[in-house]
Formats: structure tokens, sequence, C-alpha cells
């Protein structure tokens, strides 16, 4: 039988089998046809678990390519906008990729597992892209999504998880490297990575032996805290740390119909992914223009004043004494770890610099009583939260 | 040392030199090259037996635009000007026809020809404005474009609200509708069909046949003419144009590449190994070609390496010569009437069920023909008393599907030959020599990817705005310093100029801004 089932509709991941154990709600969302669980047990206790000991997070839907043959470097070079020469083996890069007209298609990780030897993990599906970016180039593409499942282990007790689990050498591993060992025979690759902003990493096994990789990582984290995680904790952590969502941040390029609706790197503060010494990338023409004629959008990351989260809300500039409504948020939430009520938006240049006073329109309910309250928020640079840990070498233990 | 040029143009076809010609009539110092031994392109006079010339590919001169001839003082000498055309018809009842009227109709035939006339030459002569225009952005354009978009809007409301309407109706319907609607004649419905099927991978039912008939009348009318001593005519004087203003021309040099340095075209190396430097390369070549072959992808972004890669190439249209001891005998054919053009294409059904194996990858074997007789008028193409016969064989598909070998070839002349013999019976024994072309042929011969005439399907996803691909109709190509000035570029094949012209004039403009 396939490691991954299909059931109620759905297809389940490798790891299936023991999450169900933990699992007490039965709510999940659909994940490119897997069901990806929402929380376990409870969305906050889980997100505490990430910012104070360990979460387990299931990622094995990210949908995965191998990209392999004497032109990947060149083929990835084009596909994005980042230098990926730059990137040697047994390191990970963070890129986004574009169209023609330089809108971001996705975001995505990039690991350069051996020389020449690549893969490209991002949220949605891009083959049919790929592919038309290979026209020309001696280079295969291999869709690996089920043949690799893969646990994100994150938090400030996760080193010592590592440890634990007999990870020999992973106090030397860097924040985006990755590193090869044996579990049970099989390659278990392990990269230090992940989304939420904190110490971590991500580990990548063939689905045969995910079950045993979850028994042996329970067992190590026994007595460090160690608990699976479901979107919801996610989620609360991607947003903390100023990580992008696509649907949220951004909407695909290929999947929007109406013109002005995708945003370009740059509108997406991902200024420092795009490298014009490239003679060629998709989108590059595009971006060259824009950049000599200015973007229309910008990303911002909001500190907002009370406690209502922002959710949804219209963002406002006072110009002239008056409230002009210049974009509008796209993630929002209460940071526990921050105490801050926090948001990211998507607001018209020239407005939005850091540092920038802006106003954000919330509506709440309160026992069916809707209210609104006019926030003022300040525009921040950087991640809401990015301890030390996250990239400390070697990582101090638990 | 590579030697430097103001601009180079790959292929010395008419396109290629016109937009040389007027290039170095600018001031610029300007390289031609050709891959041939001889400059035309698909526009050539060449021997195919001894003592028989032939035009090679295209025969017949209906779409020169007097925009070129005037820009470069050119003159084209003719044999026949205003040719009519015969629909041969097996019982000798054919029928003759020219400029929207025809002998031996009936009356409502003849009422509602001249009517389809009337429509197709106001609907085409909207067309033939934006023949020698530079297709305007619809988006990011800047002010001509948007000049000459409303100005493509108004004209359109000038046809009236009734005609307007019509015209919108027409552009993506079929030919084979409109004639089955109108027409009884089936000699007149084959011959209309046919008119809007050459040179294409489409059947009188295939959508947008209409603008293929419509794209055919707004070069010239739909007049019809023969240059004298066949096309060489035109690419010769077009040629001594070039030379007279200074371009340098130079034949047997196929260019192997485009070079591309630091994100933009520099120059071009040829088969032998030379190296020529420019700024400005413009490719004559089809679209397809000078981007997957003399780029080569890497050099351009995705989405336009996709949309190139998706051109349609498929060629369907064959050639045959055959060198001939005297006129044929056809019944009902007088002999001046070989100074016409004579179509095998009884009636439209036949047209359609001559298409239909090629969509599976077989030739016809009642395939359509499109004949003419270039030695009546003009004799310096063959020995005294002898004639040549060229005529365009359909459907001839490139992908054949059991590829394109000598045995293959012989067959499509025999049905060509057999087909034409049903008409005149004693044509075997009057052939001296023969030669077909296939598609395949045409490819090698010719460079033109997939051997299609139009370097492209001419359809409405690849006319005016978007051919040959949305985004790139401007002539310029995405990578700077490329050009392109085909017949795969804006307004589209057939011996006209226009885009040889227009690309001429877009380098010229994006010269004086940048």
């Amino acid at each position: 039988m396939s490691a991954f089932e299909v059931e109620q509709g759905k297809l389940r991941t490798p790891f299936w089998p023991k999450t169900r154990a933990f699992d007490r709600l039965s709510e999940s969302h659909d994940w490119k046809g897997y069901a990806s669980a929402d929380a376990y047990l409870e969305g906050g206790l889980e997100y505490f678990a990430i910012r104070n000991s360990t979460g387990v997070f299931d990622l094995s839907p990210m949908t995965k390519y191998r990209i392999s043959g004497p032109d990947s470097l060149a083929f990835l070079d084009r596909l994005v906008t980042r230098d990926m020469k730059k990137i040697r083996p047994g390191r990970v890069a963070y890129a986004v990729w574009c169209d023609d007209q330089g809108q971001v298609i996705d975001d995505g990780t990039i690991f350069h597992l051996r020389d020449g030897e690549y893969r490209v993990c991002s949220q949605e599906r891009h083959l049919a892209w790929f592919t038309a970016a290979a026209i020309g180039f001696d280079v295969t593409i291999d869709e690996e999504t089920t043949r690799v499942a893969a646990l994100a282990v994150q938090g400030p007790t996760s080193f010592s998880v590592m440890q634990n689990l007999g990870l020999d050498g992973i106090e030397n591993l860097k924040m985006f490297g990755l590193m090869h060992f044996d579990f049970h025979g099989e390659e278990l690759m392990v990269s230090r990575t992940g989304f939420t902003g904190d110490l971590g990493y991500e580990l990548w096994i063939a689905p045969g032996k995910a079950e045993a990789l979850w028994d042996a990582l329970f067992e190590a984290g026994k007595f460090l805290g160690i608990r699976p995680i479901g979107t919801y904790a996610l989620e609360m952590a991607r947003i903390e740390a100023g990580y992008l969502a696509p649907y949220l941040e951004f909407i695909p390029a290929e999947e929007t119909v109406r013109t002005g609706r995708s945003r370009s790197p740059f509108e997406l503060g991902l200024d420092w992914l795009v490298d014009f010494s490239k003679p060629v990338f998709n989108g590059r023409r595009a971006l060259a223009d824009e950049q000599r004629r200015g973007s229309t959008w910008r990303l911002v990351k909001l500190d907002i004043e009370g406690n209502k989260e922002a959710h949804h809300s219209y963002v406002y500039a006072r110009k002239g004494g008056r409230m002009i409504n210049i974009g509008f948020i796209t993630s929002a939430m209460w940071s526990p770890v921050c105490k801050q009520n926090i948001a990211l938006g998507s607001v018209k240049t020239p407005h939005g610099k850091p540092g920038d006073t802006l106003w954000v329109e919330i509506y709440y309910q309160r026992e069916m009583h809707w209210s609104r309250v006019m926030a003022k928020a300040t525009v921040v640079d950087g991640p809401f939260w990015d301890p030390p840990r996250r990239r400390a070498t070697p990582p101090a233990p638990a | 040392m590579a030697d430097r040029y103001d601009a180079i143009i790959i292929g010395a076809g008419h396109n290629g030199l016109v937009c040389g010609a007027l290039l170095a009539k600018a001031g610029k110092k300007v390289l031609i090259l050709e891959a041939q031994e001889q400059v035309g392109g698909a526009a050539i006079t060449r021997k195919f037996a001894d003592g028989f010339s032939v035009s090679a590919c295209a025969h017949l001169l209906y779409q020169l635009q007097p925009q070129v001839c005037k820009d470069l003082d050119l003159s084209i000498d003719t044999v026949a000007d205003d040719m009519a055309t015969i629909a041969l018809d097996s019982a000798g009842q054919h029928l003759r026809i020219r400029n929207g009227a025809a002998t031996g109709l009936n009356d409502s035939d003849a009422r509602q020809l001249h009517a389809f006339h009337k429509r197709m030459a106001r609907f085409s002569e909207l067309l033939r404005t934006y023949l020698n225009k530079t297709p305007p952005r619809l988006a990011n354009g800047t002010k001509t474009d948007v000049v000459t978009l409303a100005r493509l809007g108004l004209d359109m409301r000038r046809l009236g609200r009734k005609e307007m309407r019509a015209f919108l109706r027409l552009i993506g319907m079929n030919i084979y509708d409109e004639v089955e609607e109108r027409f009884e004649n089936p000699l007149l419905k084959g011959a209309i069909s046919l008119d809007a099927v050459l040179g294409t991978h489409l059947g009188p039912r295939s959508p947008n046949t209409i603008l293929t008939y419509l794209y055919r009348l707004a070069g010239n009318h739909g007049k019809l003419s023969t240059p004298t001593g066949g096309m060489s005519g035109v690419t010769e004087a077009l040629a001594q144009r070039a030379r007279d203003s200074g371009a340098t021309l130079r034949t047997s040099m196929p260019v192997k590449r485009i070079v591309v340095d630091n994100g933009r075209a520099t120059g071009v190396e040829t088969d032998n190994g030379e190296t020529f430097s420019s700024w400005i390369v413009a490719s004559n070549a089809d679209p397809k070609t000078t981007i997957m072959q003399l780029v080569t992808p890497r050099y351009l972004e995705t989405g336009f390496v996709r949309r190139i890669d998706n051109i349609r190439m498929r060629g369907n249209a064959a050639k045959l010569h055959l060198a001939l001891d005297g006129l044929p005998v056809i019944k009902g054919i007088d002999k001046k009437d070989f100074a016409e053009r004579m179509l095998i294409a009884p009636d439209a059904d036949y047209v359609e069920r001559a298409f239909n194996p090629a969509k599976y990858g077989e030739m016809s074997a009642d395939p359509v023909l499109e004949i003419t007789v270039p030695s009546f008028r003009d004799p310096s193409l063959a020995p005294t008393g002898k004639h040549v016969l060229s005529a365009i064989v359909q459907y001839a598909p490139y992908g054949l599907r059991e590829g394109w070998s000598d045995a293959a070839r012989d067959t499509l002349m025999n049905h060509a030959i057999d087909k034409i013999a049903a008409y005149a019976p004693d044509i075997r024994q009057r052939i001296i020599a023969a030669e077909m072309l296939t598609p395949a042929d045409l490819e090698s011969e010719f460079r033109i990817g997939g051997g299609h005439w139009h370097h492209g399907e001419l359809a409405l996803d690849a006319f005016l705005f978007t051919r040959p691909v949305s985004g790139a109709a401007q002539y310029a190509m995405p990578l700077d310093g490329l050009y392109l000035c085909g017949a795969g570029t804006h307004p589209g094949g057939g011996i006209s100029g226009a885009a040889g012209r227009n690309a001429a004039r877009a380098i010229l403009d994006r010269e004086k801004t940048t």
C-alpha cells in the first residue's frame, strides 16, 4: 500500500499514522490535496511550543522538484531573481521567481543538495512553468513531492533534540546549511531552515522511514517539550518572522486575472533578492523598468496601537488633515511573544517608509455588536521576532 | 577583430532586402548576409532543368506595397498585370473571375459575387491601412500607440454600424460558411475557398479563413501579377537598391548564431566562423528559427520563449515545377488563357476534403492546385516553344507521418500530375523534366522553419498586435539590439515588403529615442 493513503477524499501524509494519535480536534484544511492539520490540540499551546520548546510541523505536502542535469545551475539562475552561482553545495537559498512582467509567481527554498543537484520547495505547484523555463536547457525536472516526507522541527530546544537524535556534527550546521545523515540505512537530509523565524531544522526522508523518524524524534524530544503543531501555530510564527505567504501577501502572478493584482519582488520588500548583475533572468527587463519608474506597492510591517487584531483592515495615511486610503492589511495578529499588535500589509508608494505613521481601520465584534477603531500604526523595519538563537552556531543546548 | 556595422540583416529575402536598403538609405552601414548563393530568399527565380527557370517558391506578385516602391524608388517590370483566375471545370465549363466579376454565373451568383467582393474590398481596405504601420501596443503604449489604436477603432466605426458588425462577425469566421450561404456555383465556391487557405494549415471550414482571405486582398486589391524574369525580378531590383545605398551584400554566408553579450545582441557568427559586430541585428529568418536556434532560449525570458516555441509552423504547401515541350491541351481553354492563373478546386467541399488527410499527417491524394504558366508571357524562362508550369500543391503536411522520403515526394508529384492530367490529358507526354518541393525541401532550401510560407500561421491569435507573439509585435525583440524584419512579424507573408519596411522604420525610430 502506498505510504500516501487516500482517506475521506484527502491524501494523508506518511506521518499520518503517527500524527493521528495526537489529533484531538480532527480539524484540517486542504493543502494541494493533502489533509493538513489546523491544530492537534490547541493552536496557542502549539504556538508556544515553537517559541519555548520544540514544535514539529508535518510539511510533507510541500511541493518538491528535483532539478538535475548539466544545465541545472543555468536553468535555476535564469528562473529566479537572485544569483544562484553563489549558492554552494550544502547551502539553501530563499528565492522568488517571476514571470516576464517581473511579477512574483511564487517564493520557495532551493536546496543545493550536491554539486549540480537541487531541490526546489514551494507551497504551490509549478511544473508547467518550470517545464516552460526548461525549454533550451539540458535539465531534468522531477516532481518528487510524494517521494520525500518532511518535518519542520522548530524552537529553542530543537538543537538539543537533534543532538539527542544522534546527528553528529549538527552543531556546526549554520543557518541555510544542509547536511546528510544515515538514518536506519536511509539518507536523512537535515537543513537549518524554517518558517518560524526561530532556531529550527527541517528533516527530509524517504516515506518508508517516516514513522521510524517520527518515533526517534519524539523519543529524542521527550524531555524537551516536543509537540506536533498545526497550521494555526505555524501561521502565527510566520507573521512574527515577517515571512510572506502566497494568496495572502501576494497572489501568484499566473493566478491573477485582473491587472495590477500581482506583485513584484520590489513591492514585497525583496529588493535584496534581485540581482541585476545577471544579464538575464525571468522578469529582469520589467524589473529594471520598475526600478527606473518606481514601484506602485510596498509591503509594510505594522506595529499597531491597542490590542484589536487588524484582520482585513484598510490602511490610511493622513494627508492635509484628511485620511486617504492607501492600502490594506494582508496578515494580522496579536503577537504573544512580542506583546505587540502586529500586521503585514500592502500600501501604495510613497507611503509606508519605515518610521511612517499610518492608520488602520479595525472593525471588531463583541457579543454580536460591531465597533470600529481607527488605530495608529508605525511602519517597522525588519522582522517583529528575530532572536539571536536563530543564527547562533553552535546553538545553545536546552 | 570582427568587422563592425551599424546594422546586420540576417537573410536577403525580400523583407531583409527592403529593411537593409532602407537602413542603408538612412545612412547606416549595413551588412546583409544570405545563406544561399543567390539573394531573394523564397522570392527567387532559379533553374530547375536545362534551359528552364521558375520562381522557386512564391510565383505570383499581389501584395508588393506601393510605399515600399516609393521609399526605394523602385519600379518592378511585370509581364502580366491583373491576371484573371480560371477555375477549371473537368467538363470544360470553366469559370473566369476577375475583380469581383465572373463569366458564366447565374444572376443570383453574379449579384452575390458583386456584393461579396464589394464588402471584402471595403474590409480589406481597412486592413490595408494597417499593413504599413507598426501594430500599436495595447498596454503601456506610447502616444503613437494610443493614436494608432484610436484610429483603428475610428476606422472600424466609419464602416457604419451594420458593416462594422458584419466585419466583427466575419473576421473570426470560416470562408466555407460564407461561400455556402451566398453562392450556388461550385467552381466559384472552390476558387474563393482556395484563395482563403493558400499557404496555410487551414481548410475552408477552419476558423478565421475569412481573415486570411481579406489579408490576401488587402495587399493590392487582390490584383495578380508576374514580374519579368520571375520573382528574382523583384529581389534583384531590391538588392540593387540596397547596394546603391551602400549596403554590403554577402551570399553563401549562413548565420550560425546571433552573438549575445551581457544581455544584448552584439553581432552574428557565420557557419564559416567569421564574426560581424553590430548594435543592431535584424533577422529576416522566421521568429521561431531566430529565437530558438540563432539566439537560443537561455538568453531570453521564459514567457516569451514559450510563446515563440508555440508558433504554429506547419507548412502544408508544396511546389511543383514542370518543364514542358509545349502547352498542354485543356478542354475549353484557349491558348491565351495560359497567361492567367488556373485553379483546380472544383468546390469548397473538395478543398476541405483535400485538407482532411493533412490533419493526420497524410498528403492529399486529391490535392488542390494553383497553376501558372509563367513562360507564356515571359520567354526568358524556357527555350523557344517550350514552357514552364509552376503550381502550388496543397495539402502536403510538413509533419508527414511517414516522413518526407524521395518515395513520398514522388507520390505527391504523381498525385499532383494525375490531378492536372484530369484536365489536361496530354500533360504527361509533354513533361521534359519535373521538380517537386515538399515543405521539408522548402525548409532546407529556404531555411523557413516547417516550410511555412508565411513564417508562421496567419491567424487571429498571430495577427496585428499578436504577430509573431503578444508583447513583441513592434519588431524589437525582448533582447536589446535584436529585431525581426520578416514575414513572421506584422503584417505577415506574401511578397509585400511591408514587414521589412515597418521594421526599418521601427529600428530608426528607436535609434532616435535611445
